[in-house]
């Protein structure tokens, strides 16, 4: 069965890949801590199930301390130059598109397919992970297509997906640590003091000021913790099931609904939501790093007025 | 109370612009020592949880692919297949990619997009192209026009795949309620998240419309007289 440590072994060879080039690339700035970086991210996905907890632990300090010292990517930007590129979109014209939409083509086939698939009574994949484990498939499944159609350099994968990851750098493990971070929140109970503060100054007394303060407080936790399943049960278990719910006699179906994507209009806001708003800032290598955010920040803010809004409107339909 | 001391960390580092990496693991001893966990505990805690959460680290899989195809040309190559297009502007291509990412998303078919799938290779490239063929950008406007092709791939599968059953959000929502009581469907949830996805659309679009103009207005002709 195909399961996610295949996956994971997959990518700790291709990130070992990586700090491999760096570690033999003399004239790269920054040689041996982008090596030790990519080098220990590499490991935590090699040997993670294996290692003890504190020395996967160590490993994270060591990335964070390297990327704190600023001493992460930096290493050439450039695909060749532009005339070489404009040569190739010219010798290669619409092929160069069908690698690209292999990728989600196969993710989405083997999503959809492979979940019941078998192998001599044994499911093919876990079924758990398929989405994943698709995705996996699709980039073997482009890498092929692209040696068969454009001929490139057997190294030339990795000597380009180094480049681009040199230009994502630390970014590309801030969502894995804020993964942590989260889990280090709900050890500390975080998440009940923040509901306790929010909870505590409530009038009980006005629809409108009830559904507010639940849509506002769903986007303003999100804000704080990055992500929108985190604050819906707190805010649910805290203003919505006793108050709108119970007091006032509002329908949950809607309020939960409306709710979550209140906390969605937060996901727009936060660098805490850092795969959705930081890593593309560093994969579009913009010049900002909030520049996805600011782009989102009115868009959040009217949807989650509509959101209080069309809340106030239907929630009390039967009440 | 003492344990949200970590907020305020994160709130000011974020803002002073301190490597966010070294934030958050400030920001996690801090909370960690304050919830009386001894620096060893919390050390194993961020390994335990690093490790456990490698699946968003999948997605980096895709970069030796798309590296490769934009050594051989692929952005340059979408720039020349929306240039043939006269009626494309950035905001339009936004704003198709738009509709295909919510009605995908409303589908279940959210691996149809991502930033390093699909943003960074072939919609930013196109967004930059259309308004390329009115001249060379200023730094300014491709950041700017980049930003914005972010901005859709996040907007489109926020606010399509709560129209979706068997999403993780729906589900959440689902056993959340049933823990506390209350039976629902999926689909009565998925049917009250409709009215916000068209809102959603309405307005980034309105907004998609808003960039085009502001683009026309920065190259300094009226919409309608560059084609």
């Amino acid at each position: 069965m195909i399961g996610l440590d295949a996956v994971y072994i997959l990518a700790g060879l291709m990130f070992g890949a990586f700090a491999l080039q760096h570690a033999l690339d003399a004239a790269a700035p920054r040689r041996w801590a982008n090596t030790a970086f990519w080098g220990a991210y590499a490991a935590t996905f090699l040997f993670g199930s294996a290692l003890p907890d504190a020395v996967s632990g160590l490993l994270v300090l060591l990335m964070v301390v390297l990327a704190g010292l600023g001493r992460i990517g930096g290493a050439r930007a450039t695909a060749g130059t532009p005339e070489e590129r404009r040569a190739g979109a010219l010798r290669f014209g619409d092929r160069l598109f069908v690698p690209a939409l292999v990728i989600p083509a196969v993710a989405l086939l083997g999503t959809l397919f492979l979940k019941d698939a078998t192998l001599g009574g044994r499911p093919l994949i876990d079924p758990k992970q398929v989405t994943l484990v698709s995705l996996g498939l699709g980039v073997i499944a482009a890498l092929a297509v692209a040696y068969a159609l454009l001929r490139p350099r057997l190294a030339a994968p990795l000597t380009e997906g180094r480049r681009l990851i040199d230009a994502v750098g630390w970014a590309a493990v801030l969502p894995q640590l804020l993964a942590a971070l989260g889990a280090l929140f709900l050890v500390a109970g975080v998440g009940k003091a923040v509901a306790e503060v929010v909870t505590h100054a409530i009038p009980l007394d006005n629809r409108f000021v009830l559904v507010a303060a639940y849509t506002v407080g769903m986007a303003l936790f999100t804000v704080v913790m990055g992500n929108a399943f985190a604050a819906f049960p707190v805010m649910t278990a805290g203003i919505g099931l006793p108050l709108i719910v119970n007091v006032m006699h509002g329908d949950p179906i809607v309020m939960s609904a409306i709710g979550m994507l209140s906390g969605f209009c937060g996901t727009l806001m936060t660098p805490m939501a850092a795969n959705f708003n930081i890593v593309p800032a560093a994969l579009l290598e913009l010049p900002d790093r909030n520049g996805v955010i600011k782009v989102q920040i009115p868009t959040g803010l009217i949807l989650l007025g509509c959101n209080t809004l069309l809340m106030y409107w239907l929630v009390f339909r039967g009440a | 109370m003492l344990v949200l001391f970590g907020i305020p960390i994160l709130v000011i580092g974020f803002v002073i612009g301190l490597n966010p990496l070294l934030v958050v693991a400030i920001a996690g001893t801090a909370t960690g020592l304050l919830a009386g966990l001894d620096p060893l505990a919390i050390l194993s805690a961020f390994g335990k949880a690093f490790v456990q959460n490698r699946y968003i680290g999948i997605v980096w899989l895709v970069v030796p692919v798309i590296g490769l195809l934009e050594r051989c040309g692929l952005r340059e190559r979408a720039q020349i297949l929306i240039a043939r297009v006269h009626a494309a502007t950035t905001g339009r291509v936004l704003l198709i990619y738009l509709v295909i990412r919510q009605l995908s998303a409303a589908l279940g078919l959210t691996s149809l997009g991502g930033h390093a799938q699909m943003v960074r290779p072939l919609i930013a490239p196109m967004a930059e192209g259309a308004e390329e063929r009115h001249g060379p950008l200023t730094d300014d406007t491709r950041a700017l026009i980049r930003a914005h092709a972010a901005a859709v791939d996040n907007i489109g599968v926020f606010f399509g795949e709560d129209v979706f059953i068997a999403i993780g959000s729906i589900l959440l929502i689902k056993a959340f309620l049933g823990d506390n009581g209350i039976q629902v469907q999926p689909l009565d949830l998925a049917v009250w998240a409709i009215p916000t996805a068209v809102l959603a659309f309405a307005v980034h679009g309105t907004r998609l419309y808003l960039l085009d103009r502001r683009l026309a207005r920065a190259r300094g002709t009226a919409p309608g007289m560059s084609a």
